[in-house]
């Protein structure tokens, strides 16, 4: 019922629209505060921060084009509305995004096979009748002779439209595996630190015992149990990867308990929950900032490997790990089809070269201990 | 001295235990045993008599943690957890639930090709890192660390299956200086590893340098360090000799990390080359969807990490002094 919802238009349109809102808000609650404006200030300073946030906002702004969209109803050839009886429903198709929308010429261009970057005729040859008996190898011209910037891939597709549709898949791979894995280390980190005793020896030896599994094969173990998906992968990277936040949440804030300002709230009287609220959650939020800008890319880079390694999103799923996969023998070939490899390689680098880049300028402008090593 | 190691050793076992259970509950609790015959049987035969035989050549039909129709110790013993879980602490990994092969024969037969893959990558990779760290701190605020910076983060950017890729391209195929792919024991086996080993160590060089330079940076505002500059010190004398030594600390706390980003590495490293070794092996048990190969696998994958933090913290209390007391 609930998944029900999350997969039709309407569950994901709201989703993107909740989210969108809780990032303004959240940016409209930090550019109040002197250090988060300091901080903004800095980071502007850096001509190539600016450009890699550029890069990533357009980035971020593709992948929202193409989560959100609608269905529209199907007609005919005479352009009549088609309903499932003569006076019943009107059916609807099964809805495209935004982005599919605004790229209906590169969606519907397709090929029959292998096309080269803006050629006119077809990769491959074909044999072909010629009056007389005879036949002959041919390349025959494309249905749409150079539109096709990054070419067209075995069946025809083409590799621009997969590298844009890709988008989606890499973003929310880095953003929904850092959503669930935040507030798990954020409890658990702050309570250990907070509270200290059996508790913290509890969460302590949790934490210790999930990292002592490796990533790649928890991961490898998740995704044989559950299948394949995107779902099940952020899952499982989030569960893999919130105990590295936990522990240094948990570092901060014991040394966070004992500062002043915290042990003039406790002696005030102040319930133990507005302590956290109020005096340790602001001042560790820059860690945890710091920590997902950092994981973002690496998120990132993680999906190819593993959707190569066959535990990743699978085979439906729009990917560049499943264009790399689908890829891979073709280079094999004579002559070489390099365009998909690289078409996939340079949209991924696109988004993680930026993305440390500019998370490496926050944790400089944010951590004031790193910017004095400098 | 014998006190703390004996108590760092005895704190590895509720841990093992802990992994221990955690892959248990996440293997049977999500998919009973009768899901597993069922998965494994396919779609045609799935009566269930046939679960029930398939159950039993595979040694599932066990109660899972408690058999009430056994008396005294066999209570415990004959159960699925003990007989398939607990039996890994002694090195009793089952069998594969696809071919009924032995799995610890199969991992010790695999073992060696995978050291040699790694070890090799493991010390040229903390080698490289430390020197090329050190030198850039070294030169620090020149154009050079800066363009070395960039070169960092650069790599870091690229995925590992670009290096992998344009590796056999360019060595093997257009080159041809080694084999693509594959494997022979023996010395022969060099040929085969120089390239997977060299992009195994590209693939961490980008991160590693970076963390050792900041590591070296740490240090190179210490006290000491300017106590040994104004005694006319050399600055690689002090850099070599007297911050390397000190940087030793959070070095050796790194390692343990760094052999976490092999395994990794591993899997991808010895599917591309045809490596036969335990990642290929894992790999190969996601693609038949062989729960008893994966489940030994994650667990053997956590007492190597576990046996390498345990080094690690050794090495760490024979290197600080300070540890020891605490």
């Amino acid at each position: 019922m609930l998944l029900e919802f999350f997969q039709s238009w309407a569950g994901r349109n709201t989703i993107v629209l909740l989210l969108l809102a809780g990032l303004l808000v959240l940016l409209l609650r930090l550019s109040r505060r002197e250090y988060w404006r300091l901080a903004a200030r800095e980071i502007i300073q850096s001509k190539l921060a600016v450009l890699s946030f550029v890069l990533l906002c357009l980035y971020a702004l593709v992948a929202v084009l193409d989560s959100v969209g609608w269905r529209s109803p199907v007609r005919d050839a005479d352009g009549v509305l088609c309903r499932s009886q003569p006076d019943g429903e009107i059916i609807y198709d099964q809805g495209l995004s935004v982005l599919d929308r605004l790229l209906t010429p590169l969606r519907t261009r397709q090929e029959k096979t292998y096309s080269a970057p803006l050629a006119r005729v077809q990769f491959t040859s074909e044999t072909q009748a010629v009056p007389g008996g005879a036949s002959q190898r041919v390349r025959p011209p494309l249905r749409y002779p150079g539109t096709h910037l990054l070419g067209t891939d075995r069946i025809g597709v083409d590799v621009l439209y997969q590298s844009l549709k890709s988008i989606r898949t890499g973003m929310i791979i880095g953003l929904l595996t850092t959503l669930l894995a935040v507030p798990f280390a954020m409890f658990f980190g702050i309570t250990a630190g907070y509270y200290g005793g059996f508790l913290d020896d509890c969460i302590q030896y949790l934490y210790t015992v999930m990292s002592s599994i490796p990533t790649v094969l928890f991961i490898a173990a998740f995704m044989i149990i559950f299948g394949q998906g995107l779902p099940q992968l952020c899952l499982a990277m989030g569960i893999a990867s919130w105990t590295y936040l936990c522990r240094l949440l948990r570092a901060e804030t014991l040394r966070l308990r004992e500062a002043e300002f915290v042990q003039a709230a406790i002696v005030l009287g102040t319930p133990s929950w507005r302590i956290i609220f109020r005096h340790i959650i602001p001042n560790v939020l820059h860690l945890v900032l710091i920590t997902a800008m950092l994981r973002f890319s690496s998120e990132v880079l993680a999906e190819a490997a593993l959707t190569y390694l066959g535990i990743g999103v699978g085979a439906d799923t729009m990917s560049w790990g499943a264009m790399i996969n689908d890829a891979r023998m073709e280079l094999t070939r004579d002559p070489v089809i390099w365009w998909k490899l690289l078409a996939a390689f340079i949209f991924m680098l696109g988004l993680v070269l930026p993305a440390n880049i500019f998370g490496d300028t926050v944790r400089d402008a944010l951590d004031p201990k790193l910017r004095t090593q400098e | 001295m014998t006190a703390y190691i004996i108590r760092r050793i005895l704190y590895v076992l509720p841990i093992l235990l802990g992994v221990n259970l955690l892959v248990f509950s996440l293997f049977f609790l999500v998919s009973t045993p009768d899901d597993m015959a069922r998965q494994a049987l396919g779609d045609k035969s799935q009566s269930p008599e046939q679960v029930q035989r398939w159950k039993e050549a595979h040694g599932y039909h066990y109660p899972l943690f408690y058999n009430a129709g056994q008396e005294g110790w066999k209570c415990l013993s004959e159960t699925i957890f003990f007989r398939k879980s607990a039996a890994m602490f002694w090195g009793d990994f089952g069998l594969s639930d696809m071919t009924l092969e032995p799995i610890g024969k199969e991992i010790r037969s695999r073992i060696i090709p995978s050291l040699c893959l790694t070890v090799p990558i493991f010390l040229i990779t903390i080698v490289t890192n430390i020197f090329v760290g050190l030198l850039l701190a070294g030169l620090r605020g020149s154009w050079a660390d800066r363009i070395a910076q960039f070169g960092c983060v650069l790599l870091m950017s690229v995925s590992a299956l670009l290096y992998i890729i344009a590796g056999q391209y360019l060595f093997a195929r257009e080159l041809q200086l080694v084999p693509v792919s594959g494997f022979l024991p023996g010395w022969a086996m060099a040929k085969f590893l120089f390239l997977p080993v060299l992009v195994g160590v590209f693939c961490s060089l980008g991160s590693g340098i970076r963390f050792y330079r900041t590591v070296f940076l740490e240090e190179i505002n210490r006290d000491y360090v300017r106590t040994a500059r104004a005694k006319g010190l050399s600055e690689s004398r002090v850099l070599f000799l007297h911050v390397l030594k000190n940087a030793m600390i959070p070095i050796l706390t790194n390692v343990p990390v760094q052999m976490l980003f092999l395994v990794m590495g591993n899997l991808l490293l010895e599917n591309f080359f045809s490596i036969p070794g335990l990642g290929g092996f894992t790999i190969n048990a996601i693609a038949t969807q062989d729960f008893a190969i994966v489940r030994a696998m994650v667990f053997l994958g956590s007492v190597l990490y576990i046996l390498g933090l345990l080094l690690s913290d050794l090495c760490y209390s024979l290197v600080d002094p300070r540890v020891r007391l605490g």
